[in-house]
């Protein structure tokens, strides 16, 4: 086990928040096709509360945070909110499009020390990449801004979100990352709007073109390993739980709203209502989340994949029931494996039924990265 | 002959934070990541720059742990050194000011 794992293993089983997502505005300047967020500000945390809610969560112990939005530098405070953070030792990633980054801001990130900028491009082809965040220049302006941040040395992920309209892109992606040195990840996750809106959904890629992805050694590393056939559950992993969310992580939105995790819209509290700790330690939402293993699952603990599979409560919670299948990660199963899951038997398909209608993302993989961080024996 | 007096502070460049009586430090450059035991993290916490190694060994880590004071001061002198060499702590034998980010 690396370091960075014992340590992530011991907060987990300590309860304490060691990662937490704050968003500090939903407003943006792009209006990407596929984004679920409504950009109106109704009611952002001010400068003053945002620090507040940070010197809380450095109290509670969190050391990895990363802010996000909306495009965070929509906020004319957003350095102000950064400096105060790093002045609390928070471990600090910076998720944007980059396209209000210049010289200027490259060079006080660095200052700031941040750990890693990580920046949404769509495809390598700059009229699909504008197509999508409907802003006119944005391809160009974002990898303008992407070869500031190297200039100062810094450490870039670029995120490329995978759909039908960019779906044959992300090897073109993959190689302009690696032209300019920093690393890439892919997400193929296409969320319903915040409002219900499921319209977006028509842009997830279709689940049979899945095993392109999962068998590509570029994305996965270990095609034998990713995609081997699942293991029988042993005692230990139906004891076991499903993931960080309310464990060691959490997610805070621009309104001080607090949920397990960015996937998982459970309300817990509101941090402008009651102390972090306080929602964290005594949120009857956060007991129960904390609550569930996997032979507590009603379809899952019978199912041949429970031990491998990267079933997300909340996406499940979204479906209807948080100790219930996720049908997006049956599916991501499926394809991984070619092994069908307990929830399609129990529907007798062969193969998993197309998702339509107020239902979760139709696939969720966690980034990869492709350059892991060094961690001493 | 005198005796060489060691500063050590934090660089701005680290995020640290204490989990169960460790300290876990990252430094930004590198993405190095560290865990510091019990020792180790009262060293950490006291690098503020103005107080020389010596004192921080003597009043800090022989008062709390029992330990020789020569054998803990070669210990916390390899230790500084490491650190230092990975960017986390900065060294010198004039006071040092504090950096901030």
């Amino acid at each position: 086990m690396s370091l960075m794992s014992e340590v992530g293993q011991k907060a987990f089983n300590l309860g304490v928040p060691l990662t937490v997502h704050l968003d500090v505005t939903y407003r943006c300047n792009e209006r990407c096709v596929h984004c679920y967020l409504d950009h109106d500000d109704h009611g952002e945390m001010t400068t003053a509360e945002i620090k507040d809610v940070l010197d809380q969560l450095a109290e509670a112990g969190v050391f990895f945070l990363t802010f996000s939005g909306g495009e965070v530098f929509m906020r004319r405070d957003f350095f102000e909110i950064v400096e105060h953070a790093r002045r609390l030792m928070f471990n600090v990633k910076i998720k944007t499009n980059a396209v209000m980054i210049h010289e200027e801001e490259a060079r006080r990130i660095r200052e700031l020390a941040v750990d890693t900028i990580q920046i949404s491009v769509y495809s390598h082809r700059p009229e699909v990449h504008d197509a999508i965040t409907k802003l006119p220049h944005s391809f160009e302006r974002t990898i303008k801004s992407i070869r500031f941040l190297r200039e100062q040395g810094l450490r870039v992920t670029i995120a490329n979100v995978l759909m039908t309209v960019n779906s044959s892109d992300h090897m073109g992606v993959q190689k302009l990352a690696a032209e300019l040195g920093v690393h890439y990840t892919l997400d193929p996750t296409i969320t319903p709007m915040m409002d219900g809106d499921t319209s977006v959904l028509s842009l997830r890629i279709p689940g049979e073109d899945l095993p392109e992805i999962f068998h590509n050694p570029a994305l996965v590393g270990s095609q034998e390993e990713f995609c081997a056939p699942p293991k029988p559950a042993s005692a230990e992993d139906l004891e076991g739980y499903s993931c960080s969310a309310g464990h060691s992580f959490c997610y805070i939105s621009p309104y001080g709203d607090v949920f397990p995790c960015v996937q998982f819209p459970l309300p817990t509290g509101n941090i402008r209502q009651q102390k972090f700790l306080d929602i964290w330690n005594l949120s009857p939402q956060m007991k129960e989340v904390r609550s569930i293993q996997a032979k507590d699952l009603t379809v899952c603990s019978s199912c041949s994949h429970v031990a491998s599979c990267s079933r997300c409560p909340g996406l499940a919670y979204v479906e209807g029931n948080m100790r219930g299948p996720s049908t997006a990660d049956c599916e991501k199963s499926f394809y991984r494996t070619g092994v069908p899951t307990e929830n399609m038997l129990r529907q007798g398909l062969s193969k998993p039924r197309a998702i339509s209608g107020n239902t979760a993302p139709l696939i969720q993989i966690r980034p990869i990265q492709i350059q892991p961080i060094t961690v001493p024996a | 002959m005198p005796e060489t007096c060691i500063y050590i502070a934090r660089s701005s460049a680290i995020a640290a934070r204490a989990l169960a009586g460790e300290m876990m430090v990252m430094n930004s450059a590198d993405s190095m990541f560290f865990t510091l035991n019990e020792v180790a993290t009262v060293i950490f916490q006291a690098a503020d720059g103005r107080t020389p190694l010596r004192e921080i060994v003597r009043d800090r880590i022989c008062e709390q742990f029992d330990v020789d004071p020569e054998q803990a001061q070669a210990d916390a002198e390899q230790f500084v050194a490491e650190l230092s060499g990975h960017g986390i702590l900065l060294v010198s034998n004039q006071p040092l000011a504090s950096e901030t980010p």
